[in-house]
This record gives structure tokens, sequence and C-alpha cells, in this order.
């Protein structure tokens, strides 16, 4: 993997100015796509069953942001999710509680209450979701107003249209703000909407660019576009905190999200985690899942493993 | 020129890679796997005994699987499109079938050892027996259904819906006969299917879903899978996602095996039964796989008003 990263003491003033942090992220090494693609591919081959199944499974509930980001959800519908997150499946206690739910800012207190007591967390998308079209103070608002409420985790989307022209400054600067509009309490996630950047190579500086700027999770995409969470963008977003953490000691989380439905999926990405960040990543304080219909699926699996029949969406919620 | 090529080389055969179908699709086995199909011998004894025909896929328990996805997937639109709409799918199958009859007589004839005149007969009564039932899909609710009298002023209205998804043991022996009389009556009042072929003569089966693809039934309806009965049957008696079940090739012993598994999930059962293929059939096969929702609604003749309609 050719990503030599600058030095450490580089990173201290590459966010100086415009012109520094642009030549930082040029400087990074382009991205080999067909390299990448294959690399993601090959490890989507291996074969995970029996023990390292239902061990991979757990995890992968364990890692699950649970997420209805609808313009119809209703308080009732929010109540369901936080009931779903705490028992999953209801006529099996063994299953673990999924790491969180996420949700709109003005339904945090809502699943606040839901999941009291429960050690599940309530993440809140905010600034503008999903398009961040919106002035700073606006976005901030969002932010506070979510954190207010009671949010654990915030759900940032970057300004694509200030990266995609080249300012990244302004894109490091909102960053920065709506970390500290979180606070203490509140863990940042910074969603790139991949599928709008357009090349792997951006998608590389955006990942860099949120962890100079103090994310605690870099996650992929909004689930609102046509194109989410692959297994190479997600590769490359790991080998970025895996180095990020090789540069500066410091750990950053990673979230696919959208487009992940299947068990199949889920294992193919725990795999990716294992082999690419390491085993420190493989935990839902540093990586997740954002999913609606993934949860189900990989409930059916569970149920399939400890049954040896196999099951039907009859058994699992309608959500 | 056309004279001088015919005479050069004699021409090489181009061989037949039969398939599974599911999902509208003509995958592979996952598994990789097949199995060696050859010419079956009747009871009246015929030449061309255990001749090879063909390679068929070996299907494993995860094709099952995954045809009852694509099942219960096609389910929505099957079950939603009319009546009428589902007849004319399944007669647009008999004038597919009646396309490549040429083809079926000699599948059939080497299927079940039959002399060619005896495999038209078959053929030909398969495609009668479609046809027969692509005239029941808008006929079968005003037998089964109805308005019933009860001692209040509603209206009290009975009508057959389809189960869902069936999982149909096709017969051994009646390898396209038995096949169509089975598989038939299943999609017509709207359900949809997974169909084990016959162990040992599949390639009718396998050549009926090239017909079934290529006539307006959308992918998932029917899904045909070849290999080992017992192998693949296990699976799905078993699989909560089925809801019933046609016991016509298993044996007694995997019958009542299969049964067993399948009463989990109270899966509807038709047990095998001594059926000869070529009797016009009453409507028990397509009762056996019908569900009976009734529903009230007041007549309005008890109003305030005193009215009535």
């Amino acid at each position: 993997m050719p990503t030599t990263a600058p030095t450490a003491h580089a990173l201290s003033d590459v966010t100086a100015s415009d012109s520094t942090l642009r030549r930082f992220l040029h400087g990074l090494p382009g991205v080999d796509a067909v390299g990448l693609e294959a690399r993601a591919a090959s490890l989507g081959t291996r074969s995970i069953k029996t023990t390292a199944k239902a061990y991979a499974i757990d995890l992968a509930i364990s890692m699950v942001d649970l997420t209805t980001l609808e313009g119809a959800d209703t308080p009732g519908k929010v109540r369901a999710l936080g009931a779903k997150a705490v028992h999953p499946d209801p006529t099996d206690r063994t299953t673990p509680t999924t790491a969180a739910v996420c949700v709109y800012p003005d339904m945090v207190a809502v699943a606040k209450e839901a999941v009291a007591g429960s050690g599940v967390q309530v993440a809140s998308v905010a600034t503008a979701f999903p398009a961040g079209r919106a002035a700073l103070d606006v976005k901030l608002a969002d932010v506070r107003d979510a954190v207010a409420a009671g949010a654990d985790e915030i759900d940032m989307v970057i300004d694509r249209g200030a990266f995609l022209s080249g300012k990244y400054l302004k894109v490091y600067d909102e960053i920065v703000a709506v970390k500290e509009a979180c606070g203490t309490s509140a863990r940042l996630k910074v969603i790139f909407e991949t599928g709008e950047l357009s090349t792997y190579d951006n998608i590389r500086r955006a990942s860099w660019l949120g962890m100079l700027a103090g994310a605690d999770f870099i996650k992929t995409s909004t689930g609102k576009v046509a194109v989410n969470a692959t297994p190479a963008n997600t590769l490359l977003m790991l080998q970025a905190v895996r180095d990020f953490r090789a540069q500066t000691g410091v750990q950053v989380g990673v979230k696919p999200a959208g487009g992940i439905r299947t068990t199949k999926d889920a294992i193919k990405f725990l795999v990716l985690v294992n082999e690419t960040a390491g085993e420190d990543w493989l935990d839902n304080h540093w990586f997740r899942f954002g999913a609606s219909s993934l949860l189900n699926d990989l409930l059916m699996q569970r149920q399939k493993l400890a049954t040896g029949r196999y099951s039907g969406p009859d058994y699992v919620t309608v959500d | 020129m056309s004279e001088k090529t015919e005479k050069t080389e004699p021409r090489l055969s181009v061989f037949k890679t039969y398939k599974l179908y599911v999902g509208g699709k003509f995958p592979r086995s996952e598994s990789g796997r097949v199995y060696e199909v050859t010419t079956q011998t009747s009871a009246a004894g015929a030449a061309g005994k255990g001749k090879w025909l063909a390679n068929a896929p070996l299907a494993s328990r995860k094709d099952a699987r995954d045809a009852v996805v694509a099942a219960r997937k096609a389910f929505g639109g099957w079950s939603g499109a009319t009546a009428y709409n589902r007849g004319q799918v399944l007669y647009r199958v008999a004038e597919m079938l009646e396309g490549r009859r040429e083809q079926f007589v000699r599948e059939v004839a080497d299927a079940e050892g039959l002399s060619k005149a005896k495999a038209a007969a078959v053929v030909d009564a398969a495609i009668d027996r479609w046809v027969w039932y692509a005239g029941w899909t808008d006929k079968i609710a005003q037998v089964t259904g109805g308005a019933n009298p009860v001692a209040g002023p509603f209206f009290n209205l009975s009508s057959p819906e389809p189960t869902g998804v069936v999982a149909v043991l096709a017969p051994q022996k009646s390898s396209f006969l038995g096949l169509v009389s089975v598989v038939a009556p299943v999609i017509a009042t709207g359900n949809t299917a997974v169909v084990i072929a016959s162990e040992k003569s599949p390639l009718p089966a396998l050549s009926l879903a090239e017909v079934l693809a290529t006539s307006d039934v959308p992918g998932g309806v029917v899904n045909v899978l070849s290999g080992r009965t017992a192998e693949i049957a296990a699976p799905l008696a078993a699989h909560q996602d089925v809801n019933a079940i046609d016991l016509a090739g298993a044996d007694e012993a995997l019958a009542k095996e299969l049964e067993i598994a399948a009463a989990d999930n109270l899966k509807r059962t038709l047990r095998p039964q001594a059926v000869d293929y070529f009797d016009t059939p009453g409507i028990d096969r397509l009762t056996a796989f019908l569900e009976t929702k009734t529903v009230w609604h007041p007549t309005g003749s008890l109003g305030a008003s005193g009215s009535s309609y």
C-alpha cells in the first residue's frame, strides 16, 4: 500500500491556511482504483462459517446504527425502533443490543426515552441533513438543538459543494465548528456522501480532512443518494483511519451507511475492517453500520444458525 | 457455395447446458455440482437403456434458499394480478409449449423410455392440461367462494386467496405431464412455486423453465431445481418462509419425514397420492393451496332512517 502519509510534525500546520491544506490533501498519494476494487472484491470472498459466523453476526448486530430518516417518521415509529434496538429479537434474549438508533433531531427526545437505561446510544443527523445546504449558523443551531435534546452522537454532512470547488478550509472550519458545538458529550460522525465525491482520490482527501478537523467517526454516505457504502470506498476509508492513527496516535471510527442489506454484505465489511484497520476497530465504539433493513436479515441468519431452519420475514418486525 | 461447405466436414453438435431456473434467471447450482442424466426405460422396455443425455445441475440447499427468496419476492405481484390476467399468462405458456412440441416429445421419449407416438400423446396431454388450468384462474373463486347467509344485516362473503410460497416435489415417474399437472394448479390460483424436478428425469422440467421464461410469467413465480429430491426437499420442508408443500414426488418414508418437518410452521401439506395423470383432474389441486378469506359488510338496512339499499 503506497500510502506514504506525511510526517507527524507536518500535520500540525497543514491546516494553517487554505493553500497549505490544499497542498497537503493534493499531496496524498493517488488511489489505484482498479487495485482498490480488486482488493475489496478479493476480501469479500472469505468463507465465514459456523462459530466464526455466529460471532460475526452478533458483532454486526452490536454495530448497527438502527436508522429511520424519513419525512414520515412519527414518535410511535421511533419508539418502536428504540424497542427493537434494545431487544432486537424478543424471542431470544441472548441477542446483543444494537449500538445506537439514528433519527432526525426533533425525534431525539423520543428516542432517548425509548432506549433509556439500555446502553443504546442515540445518534442524530444534523447540519441540514442530507443536503447540507444551509448557512453555518443554521447548521450549528441544528447541532446544538440535537445535543441539548440528549443526542450522544451527531452525524453531520460536509458541504460537498465547497469540497468539490476546492474550498477545503471552509469545509475544515465547518467541521471544527460543529465539533465544538457537540461539546464533550457527543461524538461527531462526519458524512462525506462518497457517491457525490466522484473519485476515490476525493474520498481519501475528504477522509483526511475530516480526521484533521477532529471527527470521531468518518461515515460514507447519507443513504439518500444512488451510490452509498461500497466495499471499495469503505476499504479506502479504513486505510485512511489506519494511516491516521499511525501518524498521530488518534483512532477514528468508520461507519459505512446505506445499501448494506444482507448478513453476507455485513460480514464482508467486517473482513475488510479486520484485514485493513485491524482488530482494534472490531468494536462498536470504532465501527458501525448505518442500516435499517440489515438488522432483520442478521436476525434471520441468527435464527437459522440457532435452529438449523431457514427463517423468514414473518419472524421479524416490519419496520 | 453452400453445397461445398455441407460436404467438407461433419458438423460438431452443440450440446445444451441445462441450468436451474431461479428468479427468472438461469443460474448454475451455487455448489457447482452436476450429475449425469441418462435415458430411462419404461416398464415395457426400450432400447437405449442408460444412454447419457446431459449433465443437470445438482442443486444444494442454498439454491433452495435462493429460490424461496425469489418466490417470496414474486408473490406480491403474481397474487395481486387479476385472475383474468393470470389466465392469459398461463394460456401464453401453452402457446409456447405448442411451439416447442417437437423438443418436448424428444425429451419425454428419452426421459420416460416412451415411443415417439406415446411421448407425443404425453406432451399433447400436458399442453391441454395447461390450457385447462389456465381456464380455471378466474372461475375457481365462484366455485369455492360465495355469499354466506348470516343471521344479521350483513353481506358475508368468502373468497379464496393463495396460500403463498409452495414447495412442489414433482412426480418422479411422469416427468412432464405429471410436472405440469402439479405446477399449473399451484400458480393458477396466485401462489408462487419452488419446484423440485424429477430426480432421474429432470430435463423436461428444465426445458419447461425456458418456456416459462419466454411467456410473460414474471421471474420467481416458478423456480425449478434439479438434483436429489430428498436433499433439496428437507430444507424446504423446514423453511419458515414456505407456506405449503406438495409431496407428489416423495416416496412414503420421505413424505413422512418431510411432513414432520413441515409441521413446525404449520405448512399446508398435500400427501402423495396414486394418480393417473392422463385423467382429467378435479379441482383438488387448485383448492389444496387456497385460504378462505371471509368479509363482513353491513347491508345498511338498519339505518336510523329505516332505509335500505
